[in-house]
């Protein structure tokens, strides 16, 4: 066991990866001598050499339309997309490629390429740069989108994500990159990266999220305790498919149900959640679902980001409106 | 046409730059250009000349019946590859069996000269199936599969052989397992951002690939000059990767230059972009009508450069004769008969199939999902008995 930042679990991770697979090949800018923007793969290219780490060209439909012919060739690409802001030109090669190819070819061609994306915001950044477009990709059958949101996660479902024979988008919490925690590098024992996890246990309400605000639940609950409040914090990991069933046992357990996250509200994941929670627990619930999200609005400038990201006070305030404390 | 596109006014004809080895009216007499690729037809036989004509009639044939067949309901529809032959042949027939091909939506004589089964285009375009065939089989001459988002495959092409270069497959020096790439697109999907970075990604990687562009002078109704300011076989010199435009109705040009691009690329020279200049002779596709942008001028004009009745004037100064000619066309008649009886033969694929393969395994949403569809649908086959009072198995289940 070993301590890791979250950023430097990732590295661990691909660098095992590649350790384990010669067909693992990571593409990305800059992701050669400068080691990615966030240093993600530092001393990889080094390590494995320029044609296992391969410093692209700038342009991303370029990255993603390359890993398809690789992936074709029977290469486990793993795409870095700098920010959350910059997937756009690549979105049409994950969509309509990526994401078909294996049902379009009725299982004869798999995509094992994992898009790695680090997401949201929070670190004062420009624009384009704290996004958290993980909606438009979890509407798109064939695709699996996860979120990690601790070092342990990070490494482990990175791991998994490469080792999976479907296309991974792998959002990583860039505002936890330099969050520490243990990491086991042993995977057998892990949960599959399609699973749900309860981070906190509690009684009176389900609160749901992923990827950055995962942490904030936990302080959330730890805050809650104090007021004699029980609250279940639920790590998705999974954003698509959706683990439906932890949520709705948890559900079951408390009657209520929080979900937040950073990205805007209007057909979100939060959206789909509660929808899934009132058909299948409509009998169970006390409150209506309740969503603490982005506002509907691009993300704001970032002097005025606090306004805009849901915190711990937002969190609190959405758990105090479900038992009925506030309205 | 209009004062729009006449604006952008360059020739989408030949110039002196072009290769040419057959004049229209099918003599020998090759191009100053064509020089340097001549020596690819030495090898060449009167029985491949004929190959390269029994294949142009044949596939004509089949793409007529499929025309036919959408008219008649049979098919959702049909992209034509009527005209375009020589570019097509010549090409396949340049690429070796240990190449790759990337194919856009209109290669059908590319498509079954490496082996793919003509029904399995028609399954496609009849709606049974996303894509035909199984890229991965070897007796579909590693054709990968269609792709109708224009210029994608570009890309897909381009990290295919950077594949190849990566496992050392390029520039050995040996004939028999040097591989390359071949990927075919349109003077449209030229336009496409994903080719240009396909551009960017083979100058920069010196993939042993060759970009197949079949310039066939219309994207559905937008003429080439709106594409491009320059003759397309230029677009790709800005990237650092040589072109040559090539006579595409000339079915010998286009195996020469064809041949010998790909034996650069083979022997890991980098890449190359090959402009044939040709005529889609029918619509874009079956919902088109080209009546509608084009003049009967240009048609008759491009009638007259038909590939085939080229093919034919060589073969016939070669001293083939009209029972030959007669037999091919018997042989094209059969081969498009045989198509339409097992085109009407083919039934729609199982409901429940159209859950498979989303996923390399299935979850607990998807299985939700599929059994409830069966659920339901059974519930109207519960229905059926007239006079039946009692709930059946759509309750029950």
């Amino acid at each position: 066991m070993t301590e890791l930042t979250l950023a430097k679990a990732i590295t661990t991770g691909l660098a095992d990866a590649l350790e384990a697979d010669d067909r693992v090949v990571l593409l990305g800018e800059d992701i050669g001598k400068l080691g990615g923007v966030f240093r993600v793969t530092d001393g990889l290219q080094e390590r494995f050499g320029i044609d296992r780490v391969v410093d692209t060209p700038l342009a991303e439909a370029g990255i993603i339309g390359t890993a398809v012919g690789l992936a074709y060739r029977g290469f486990r690409p793993v795409c870095e997309l700098q920010f959350d802001g910059f997937v756009f030109p690549g979105f049409d090669q994950v969509v309509t490629q990526v994401a078909k190819m294996r049902y379009r070819t009725q299982g004869a061609v798999k995509m094992p390429i994992t898009i790695r994306v680090p997401f949201g915001g929070g670190i004062g950044s420009v624009e384009h740069h704290s996004e958290s477009p993980e909606a438009y990709f979890a509407h798109t059958p064939g695709l699996r989108v996860v979120a990690c949101s601790s070092p342990q996660d990070a490494y482990s479902m990175i791991r998994q994500a490469v080792e999976s024979d479907d296309p991974v988008v792998f959002f990583e919490p860039k505002r936890r990159y330099w969050s520490k925690g243990e990491v086991v590098t042993d995977v057998s024992a892990v949960p599959s990266l399609d699973r749900a996890r309860v981070v906190v246990p509690g009684t009176d309400v389900t609160l749901v999220t992923y990827g950055p605000l995962v942490q904030t639940a936990v302080d959330a609950a730890l805050a809650a305790e104090d007021d004699g409040v029980s609250i279940e914090v639920i790590d998705l990991r999974s954003l698509a498919p959706l683990d439906e069933d932890a949520i709705v046992d948890s559900v079951q357990k408390t009657g209520r149900i929080v979900i937040a996250h950073e990205a805007a509200r209007f057909g979100g994941i939060g959206a789909e959640i509660a929808a899934m929670v009132t058909e299948r627990c409509f009998d169970r619930l006390t409150a209506p679902p309740l969503r603490v999200t982005g506002h509907d609005i691009p993300y704001p400038p970032s002097e005025l980001e606090d306004h805009y990201l849901p915190d711990l006070d937002r969190m609190l305030d959405g758990v105090d409106r479900v038992m009925g404390v506030r309205v | 046409m209009s004062a729009t596109n006449d604006r952008f006014a360059t020739s989408a004809g030949l110039s002196a730059a072009t290769v040419q080895v057959l004049t229209e009216d099918g003599r020998f007499e090759p191009t100053d250009a064509a020089a340097e690729y001549l020596p690819y037809l030495d090898s060449l036989t009167d029985d491949d000349f004929r190959r390269f004509y029994r294949d142009m009639v044949v596939v004509r044939g089949f793409d007529t019946e499929a025309t036919n067949l959408q008219r008649q309901g049979q098919l959702a529809l049909w992209p034509p590859s009527s005209g375009q032959e020589a570019a097509q042949v010549g090409s396949a027939y340049a690429a070796k069996p240990q190449d790759t091909i990337f194919p856009s939506y209109r290669e059908h004589v590319v498509a079954t000269i490496r082996g793919v089964d003509p029904l399995d285009i028609i399954r496609v375009m009849r709606g049974v199936t996303n894509s035909g065939w199984d890229p991965t089989d070897p007796k579909n001459g590693n054709v990968r599969v269609y792709t109708l988002v224009l210029g994608t495959q570009a890309l897909h092409a381009t990290g295919y052989a950077m594949g190849v270069k990566f496992d050392g497959k390029a520039g050995t020096g040996s004939a028999q397992s040097d591989e390359a790439v071949i990927v075919y697109f349109g003077d449209g999907a030229s336009s496409e951002g994903d080719v240009s970075e396909a551009f960017v990604f083979a100058g920069s990687y010196q993939t042993p690939q060759v970009f197949f562009l079949q310039n066939n002078q219309w994207a559905i109704s937008v003429p080439v000059k709106t594409q491009s300011r320059t003759p397309l076989y230029l677009r790709s010199s800005g990237f650092g990767i040589p072109g040559v435009q090539v006579d595409g109705n000339d079915v010998l040009a286009s195996y020469a230059v064809t041949a010998k691009q790909l034996d650069e690329a083979r022997a890991g020279h980098g890449p190359s972009l090959i402009e044939a200049v040709t005529y889609r002779m029918g619509a874009h596709t079956t919902s088109d009508d080209p009546t509608r942008y084009r003049t009967s001028d240009e048609d008759e004009h491009w009638r007259g450069r038909d590939p085939i009745a080229r093919m034919r004037a060589f073969l016939t100064g070669r001293g083939v004769g009209g029972e030959w000619f007669d037999a091919i066309d018997e042989e094209a008649a059969d081969y498009s008969a045989d198509i339409r009886r097992r085109t009407l033969e083919l039934v729609a694929p199982a409901a429940e199939l159209i859950f498979d393969h989303v996923y390399s395994e299935p979850h607990a949403g998807m299985a939700e999902q599929r059994a409830w569809l069966e659920r339901y649908e059974r519930s109207f086959e519960a229905d059926v008995p007239a006079g039946s009072t009692t709930s059946t198995q759509g309750g029950a289940a």
